[in-house]
């Protein structure tokens, strides 16, 4: 009898061992996951930030009048220095741009830096190897590069915003890539977000039990697992080549020279990431639409409103906030799609802002594909800071995603 | 009718149900925005079928060096060929100036030949001509031949297939165990407070645009890689660090799917292992995991999914040029790296390399594709219900 109750008693201790080693395995597996994450912001912020040794044609200091210094001097005095030091040829093509007496001082403090000190960045230091052997550095740079200045360094800065694409990663900025890609989302918002609701609805509401419906259904769930890079290739067979025509502006007359247009355009690829995120929309407002409760379309139809008339004033206002969520965090996940752009053909070196949906463009993504593609260490830089750009857009969605829902949530 | 005749008076109600266009339309149009996905769906398969189509049968000649050795005349069914050059074989197509034959049977250095075939016409040849053997792409020779190199006409997917499946797998090995790991820790383990703390954090790697992943992978992960294991072992451009990253890029994935798993688990089945004397760890290994095991199962076939199709990440991490290879230290092109590096480039319709990327997505499609409607089917066939 007390046999079996001695072996219970003898396992005991193994198996609370046990449980605690796997305990500690799980935490561990989800402490990595964290770790993992950390990791990941920490290398961005890393190549984001640092040391760099600049080397100067002219020093700053060297500009400085009467001992005001550079950054505080009037823009008048600017003026007189850029006209002193830049070439005749440059001055002339900055004055039939804009007339420097009409620039405002910013910009001309801005010009002076770029085409009088024409600083260049001649090695780059990580954030966290500047902090720690700051000294070491400063030797280093001393021996190597006895003509450059060490500086901090943030290679995200306004000026990195505000311009476009450029050769030299000193100058090259985002701005192109930016309105690129937010051109291109709101294509796919207007496109993705009236066909994908329109689609929910009709699940939802109209949609009985037929072959046909559920084909539809299955069809919906099975797109929304196809690589993204098939939806390119999709996009590059439908919209750049089959509809060239249309999607090239050709057909509406927009374009001046119909044999320089093509198919890669911000129409295109608007379209192409609309197909992709409308799956991904529709199972979103679905599940909004489902969460309705019966009775508000029972207590509709009761006073005798039609199928319409009940969807579109009593289920889509309460199903809006969850759709609008759905539909943000679909956009979200367009704006940070590369392999589909890539196919379509975003260009990658663009530097004129694109000025409707039929201009060539390139994107946010796009340009960090082509700067970490680069094997020189000042554009891994450059896609880092342009990395903290894209992330902080995305959390800037994400946030108001969640805000939306919080405010208009409503228990039933 | 009777009714109708009984109400004696008053305004007529017309009760009968009335046609309404408005309501009709607006029920079309919303039939058609759930059609479409069936038409992107048609689109799909259209494209890159009809691609692929013409990749397999775009005749494409390469000169076979081996000249003519004596004038031929629109009457010969027998030709004589130098010794030279690339050796011809029976039912090869070949074309002689502008003419198309094919090869009947061989014997030594006369070829019997059929002559003026697709549409051309019998002419008369002089000797040294060069002769042009057709090399179109067969099935065969495109999941055989273990060589890619467009350039010269060799299409053998093995080494893109192989770099894909590397990368997925180490992708697996990575995501797998962790995913699972983190999956029990929350359901099984973590307090309600732990949980909604650790779950929005792992929720943000999942909403990481992959070509950050891409750069992580070439500027932390690969020189992580290569300090551990030496310089000269892992190579810059390598499918191990894509890999590692494509498993942490899924991760979430696996995480999320598997809790939800763990989570439908009913109470009471914990309820009564622990009633049995079950530890928690037995509980949960013994019990809710085989009870999850469905949605788990499902789980992982859409993270290989995920792991064949990922894009960013190979494209940065793993290398460009095909390479059949099963060292992960070693650079390889991957399916979906190969389709992103050719059609960055200048890509002109119809040429073979346009064509080539349509039938490598397809095949990329097509596994993806049957993936997901396993794991669908696993959901439904497995699935314990309970209650």
């Amino acid at each position: 009898m007390n046999q079996p109750a001695a072996d219970f008693d003898q396992n005991l201790p193994r198996r609370r061992r046990s449980g605690r080693i796997w305990r500690l395995v799980f935490q561990v597996s989800t402490i990595v996951g964290i770790l993992v994450l950390t990791a990941l912001l920490y290398n961005i912020l890393n190549q984001s930030f640092g040391l760099a040794a600049v080397e100067y044609a002219i020093p700053p200091e060297s500009l400085a009048v009467e001992g005001v210094p550079l950054e505080e001097l009037s823009g008048e005095a600017l003026q007189v220095i850029l006209r002193a030091n830049a070439s005749a040829g440059l001055v002339r093509a900055l004055e039939s741009e804009k007339p420097l007496a009409e620039r405002s001082r910013d910009e001309l403090y801005e010009l002076v830096m770029d085409r009088v000190a024409e600083p260049q960045v001649v090695k780059t230091w990580s954030l966290v190897d500047s902090l720690l052997h700051r000294r070491d550095l400063e030797r280093e740079a001393a021996e190597k590069y006895p003509a450059a200045r060490l500086q901090s360094f943030s290679w995200i800065n306004r000026s990195f915003i505000q311009r476009p694409q450029a050769a030299d990663p000193l100058r090259a900025g985002v701005r192109t890539a930016l309105l690129g890609s937010l051109w291109t989302v709101g294509i796919t918002v207007l496109f993705a977000f009236p066909v994908g609701v329109g689609a929910a609805i009709y699940l939802e509401e109209y949609a009985g039990d037929s072959r046909l419906n559920r084909l539809i259904q299955t069809n919906i769930n099975n797109l929304a697992g196809v690589p993204s890079i098939i939806y390119g290739m999709l996009g590059l067979a439908i919209f750049v080549r089959a509809l060239e025509p249309l999607t090239s502006g050709a057909l509406l007359g927009y374009v001046e020279d119909p044999t320089q247009a093509n198919g890669r355009t911000i129409l295109s690829a608007g379209l192409t990431l609309g197909l992709l995120v409308l799956p991904l929309i529709i199972i979103n407002a679905q599940e909004a639409i489902r969460a309705v409760p019966n009775l508000l379309r029972q207590a509709s139809y009761g006073l005798g409103a039609t199928q319409w008339q009940t969807v579109w004033s009593h289920v889509l206002p309460n199903a809006i906030p969850g759709i609008l969520t759905g539909t943000i965090l679909a956009i979200s996940r367009a704006i940070g799609e590369t392999a589909p752009l890539v196919v379509v053909g975003a260009s990658t070196y663009i530097t004129f802002d694109p000025d409707g949906p039929f201009s060539k463009f390139t994107a946010l993504p796009i340009q960090i594909y082509q700067w970490t593609a680069r094997p020189q260490a000042e554009f891994r830089n450059l896609a880092a800071a342009a990395i903290l750009v894209l992330l902080a857009l995305l959390l800037a969605m994400n946030v108001s995603a969640i805000l939306l829902r919080n405010r208009y949530r409503r228990q039933y | 009718m009777a009714v109708v005749t009984a109400v004696p008076s008053g305004p007529r109600l017309a009760l009968r149900r009335r046609p309404r266009v408005r309501e009709a339309f607006i029920q079309g149009f919303l039939f058609l925005c759930g059609a479409l996905s069936i038409l992107t769906t048609v689109g799909i398969v259209y494209e890159l079928g009809k691609e692929s189509l013409a990749f397999f049968t775009t005749q494409l000649w390469e000169n076979s060096n081996k000249p003519l050795a004596q004038d031929l005349t629109p009457d010969d069914t027998i030709m004589q060929v130098g010794s030279e050059g690339a050796a011809l074989h029976a039912e090869d197509l070949i074309q002689v100036h502008d003419e198309i034959m094919r090869v009947v049977s061989i014997e030594g250095s006369s070829i019997a030949i059929e002559r003026g075939l697709q549409g051309t016409v019998p002419q008369t040849h002089a000797a040294g001509i060069q002769i042009l053997r057709s090399n179109r792409v067969t099935l065969r020779e495109f999941f055989t031949h273990t060589k890619w190199s467009p350039q010269i006409g060799d299409f053998g997917i093995l080494p893109l297939v192989n770099a894909t499946l590397l990368t997925s797998l180490i992708a697996m090995l990575v995501a797998l165990p962790l995913g699972l790991g983190v999956a029990i820790y929350l359901s099984e383990y973590a307090s309600a407070r732990a949980r909604s703390i650790l779950k929005p954090i792992l929720e943000v790697l999942a909403g990481v645009p992959t070509v950050v992943y891409g750069y992580f992978a070439l500027t932390f992960m690969t020189p992580l890689l290569r300090t551990i294991l030496g310089r000269d072992v892992v190579e810059i451009y390598n499918t191990g660090s894509a890999g590692i990253v494509i498993g942490i890029l899924i991760l979430p994935l696996v995480t999320s799917m598997s809790e939800d798993a763990l989570n439908a688990v009913p109470r009471s089945l914990r309820e009564g292992a622990y009633a049995l004397g079950g530890t928690r760890l037995e509980t949960a290994i013994k019990v809710v995991v085989p009870a999850a095991f469905s949605g788990i199962a499902a789980a992982c076939i859409v993270a290989i999914s995920r792991a064949f199709g990922e894009t960013m990440v190979v494209a940065i991490a793993a290398g460009a040029g095909p390479a059949l290879t099963f060292n992960p230290f070693q650079g390889a092109e991957t399916m979906t790296g190969h389709i992103v590096r050719i059609s960055g480039g200048d890509l002109s319709y119809d040429s073979i390399d346009y064509n080539s990327i349509f039938a490598i997505g397809l095949l990329l499609f097509l596994i993806t594709l049957g993936l997901n409607i396993v794991s669908q089917r696993v959901v439904r066939r497995f699935r314990e219900v309970y209650e």
